[in-house]
């Protein structure tokens, strides 16, 4: 039973699931290390749920294998499995006391009174609802009955805590402070956590690594700065955070070089190989805007008038419209002087990136 | 104040003030009229000094007392309750478990089921009570049995019509459970019969209590089927009053009559606000 602490707590080998003539889930293979925070990400309809729910145990794949610490889970029920999972909808027993709750894990596998009184504290007071025991769930907060749902499913001290969606109820400023207090939650009790969502910006923040799925698979699997950087896929640079997208045709120059016809951008030169259909994508952050065009090395720019302005405060986006395709954004900060719009609508300027700053996808 | 002003000036009537127009206040008046009239009549007359029903002659509980020691009219209300008490007892169960199996399990035939299950309600009384009567004659069931065995047919025939009533107020409960919670429990170690009694059971039971004091009321006061499969030595408290009808309308069938509506009203009454308990407490989705 002793199991290699370098051995993956997760392993799930080649799984499949079809609703109906939907491919749910396509021949699914990965891998989640110990205490890793691991997140689940993609549009609504990927796959990343069921993908979670035959974690749980409570779908039961195709085909493929699921292995959790070392032994083969696939087939056995969700109330035999080392894993606990935190519901979108959390799921409190409405009739239950906060307490009766958390403890109702431990009475099921029948722990003795003291420990179980002791072990409800403790996981009451690690999601701060100590003083709260005797509370009924509809006399709580939607981020209280949250916490109930973490501590029940803490308490049983699972290899693995998977959270469906776990924020998406909450609003915006309470949505910050829990993503912040999971990260430190999951760094007190060093469990590995699984986490769905699909609010890439939520998955960038909390985890350690990041699966990207779409229509059933698994498009990459990366630490977010490598996600955010080097994507490997144009879905993938496209649902992570924002990016300009630019179509072209690429030709071999040099030894190591391409050339690009795009429409937009008019004829480039950039590092790289092979021919075809290309995409070239570019970070809005990575944008510079000028009033002058630049005259550095290696830079790709393009002229365009400004057709919106998005002001957030710190930072704003630019919209410019150069002449075909969707208009190009920008990122500005905002550390000038306030309340001087830096460039209005209808001015014409020059937007430029370093080469390297972008990315080129085969399609 | 503005409220008020407008209520003692008579401020015409809004869109949606429809109560505030004469004729649906006539209407209404009339209904009122014609359901409640004959009702408080009959409670009214029950305390009336007079052997006659038609002219007041003062206040009395003399009936009353007449009616509770008329021994016959107190045996089938112990026959009534006893009945009602037992019939609600397995119907209840009965229809816990059907609307579980409903709710719960794909099976064969299942939306047959549910169709056949609510026969009963639909077809008409009077049918049911003949063939009730038929079916107890020609099964050979035991006659002249010793109290309560006596009451077996009547029974029966009650849990046959009041367990689909009690399945489907249960049912209409099962409606509003969110299964997750049932998958928390089961994803917090319990097998499935541990989910049933933790869990769903809990969501149900303002049902069923409803369920229950609804099969109650409907056998403590259904006189159709009852007439048809009672004895003369089964009589039930409806059938009693009836048979006391037939001789004279004295002001003792108006108490007896009396102490069923108002036993009626109590359960029926306890069975509303469990159900309105029941929708308060709906788990949140």
């Amino acid at each position: 039973m002793t199991q290699d602490q370098n051995d993956p707590i997760i392993r799930v080998e080649g799984v499949c699931k079809t609703f109906g003539s939907l491919r749910a889930v396509d021949n699914v293979s990965l891998s989640i290390q110990r205490g890793e925070f691991f997140a689940l990400v993609g549009p609504s309809g990927c796959g990343k749920s069921t993908l979670l729910r035959m974690l749980a145990g409570f779908e039961t794949p195709d085909a493929g294998r699921v292995f959790i610490d070392g032994r083969d889970m696939t087939g056995i029920g969700p109330n035999r499995r080392p894993v606990n999972l935190v519901f979108q909808s959390y799921a409190v027993f409405p009739h239950m006391s906060v307490a009766e709750n958390v403890a109702y894990g431990l009475k099921i596998a029948r722990r003795p009174h003291d420990e179980i009184a002791a072990r409800t504290q403790e996981a009451l007071m690690l999601v701060k609802l100590d003083g709260q025991e005797k509370k009924k769930p509809d006399e709580l907060s939607g981020g209280q009955r949250q916490r109930v749902a973490l501590a029940r499913a803490l308490i049983m001290r699972p290899a693995v805590l998977l959270l469906d969606e776990p924020l998406s109820a909450l609003d915006a400023k309470l949505r910050e402070a829990m993503q912040i207090e999971l990260v430190h939650l999951q760094k007190t009790v060093g469990i590995t956590f699984v986490i769905v969502t699909h609010d890439q910006s939520e998955a960038l923040s909390m985890a350690n690594r990041i699966a990207v799925m779409h229509q059933g698979a698994v498009r990459q699997i990366a630490g977010p700065a490598e996600l955010y950087e080097a994507p490997n896929c144009r879905f993938v640079a496209d649902f992570i955070g924002r990016v300009n997208l630019f179509e072209g045709v690429a030709v071999p120059h040099k030894k190591g070089r391409l050339r690009i016809k795009s429409e937009v951008l008019g004829e480039i030169e950039l590092d790289g190989q092979g021919a075809g259909a290309v995409t070239l994508a570019v970070r809005p952050e990575k944008i510079q805007i000028s009033r002058e065009a630049q005259t550095q090395e290696d830079t790709i720019q393009v002229r365009g008038q400004v057709a919106d302005v998005a002001y957030y405060g710190g930072y704003s986006n630019i919209f410019i419209d150069a002449g075909a395709g969707p208009p190009i954004v920008a990122d500005i900060t905002n550390t000038g002087s306030a309340g001087v719009p830096r460039f209005l609508p209808g001015e014409w300027l020059w937007c430029s990136w370093r080469a390297s700053d972008s990315l080129l996808f085969r399609d | 104040m503005n409220g008020i002003r407008r209520i003692i000036r008579g401020a015409p009537a809004g869109p949606l003030e429809y109560h505030r127009r004469w004729p649906l206040r006539l209407i209404l008046t009339g209904t009122l009229i014609f359901l409640y009239t004959p009702i408080f009549a009959l409670i009214a007359f029950s305390f009336n000094d007079s052997r006659r029903n038609i002219v007041w002659h003062g206040f009395t509980l003399k009936y009353y007392e007449k009616a509770f020691a008329n021994s016959d009219l107190m045996l089938a209300l112990g026959n009534s309750l006893t009945i009602a008490l037992i019939s609600t007892v397995i119907s209840t169960l009965l229809g816990t478990l059907a609307a579980y199996a409903l709710w719960r399990f794909r099976f064969f035939g299942k939306a047959a089921y549910e169709g056949v299950l609510a026969m009963p309600i639909i077809i008409p009384e009077i049918c049911m009570g003949v063939a009730m009567m038929m079916f107890i004659a020609r099964s050979g069931w035991p006659q002249d049995l010793p109290w309560p065995l006596n009451l077996g047919a009547i029974t029966v025939a009650h849990i046959a019509f009041s367990f689909p009533f009690a399945a489907i107020v249960i049912r209409a409960r099962l409606e509003s459970f969110n299964r997750e919670l049932a998958d928390a429990a089961r994803d917090l170690g319990a097998g499935e019969f541990q989910v049933f009694r933790d869990i769903t059971l809990a969501h149900m039971l303002p049902g069923i209590i409803a369920g229950g004091l609804l099969a109650f009321t409907l056998s403590l006061d259904d006189f159709v089927i009852t007439f048809f499969t009672s004895g003369p030595n089964s009589v039930t408290f409806p059938v009693k009053i009836y048979s006391m009808v037939r001789f004279s309308v004295s002001p003792e069938v108006n108490a007896a009559s009396t102490v069923l509506i108002v036993l009626t009203i109590v359960l029926t009454a306890i069975a509303l606000r469990m159900q309105y308990r029941s929708q308060m407490t709906a788990s949140p989705k």
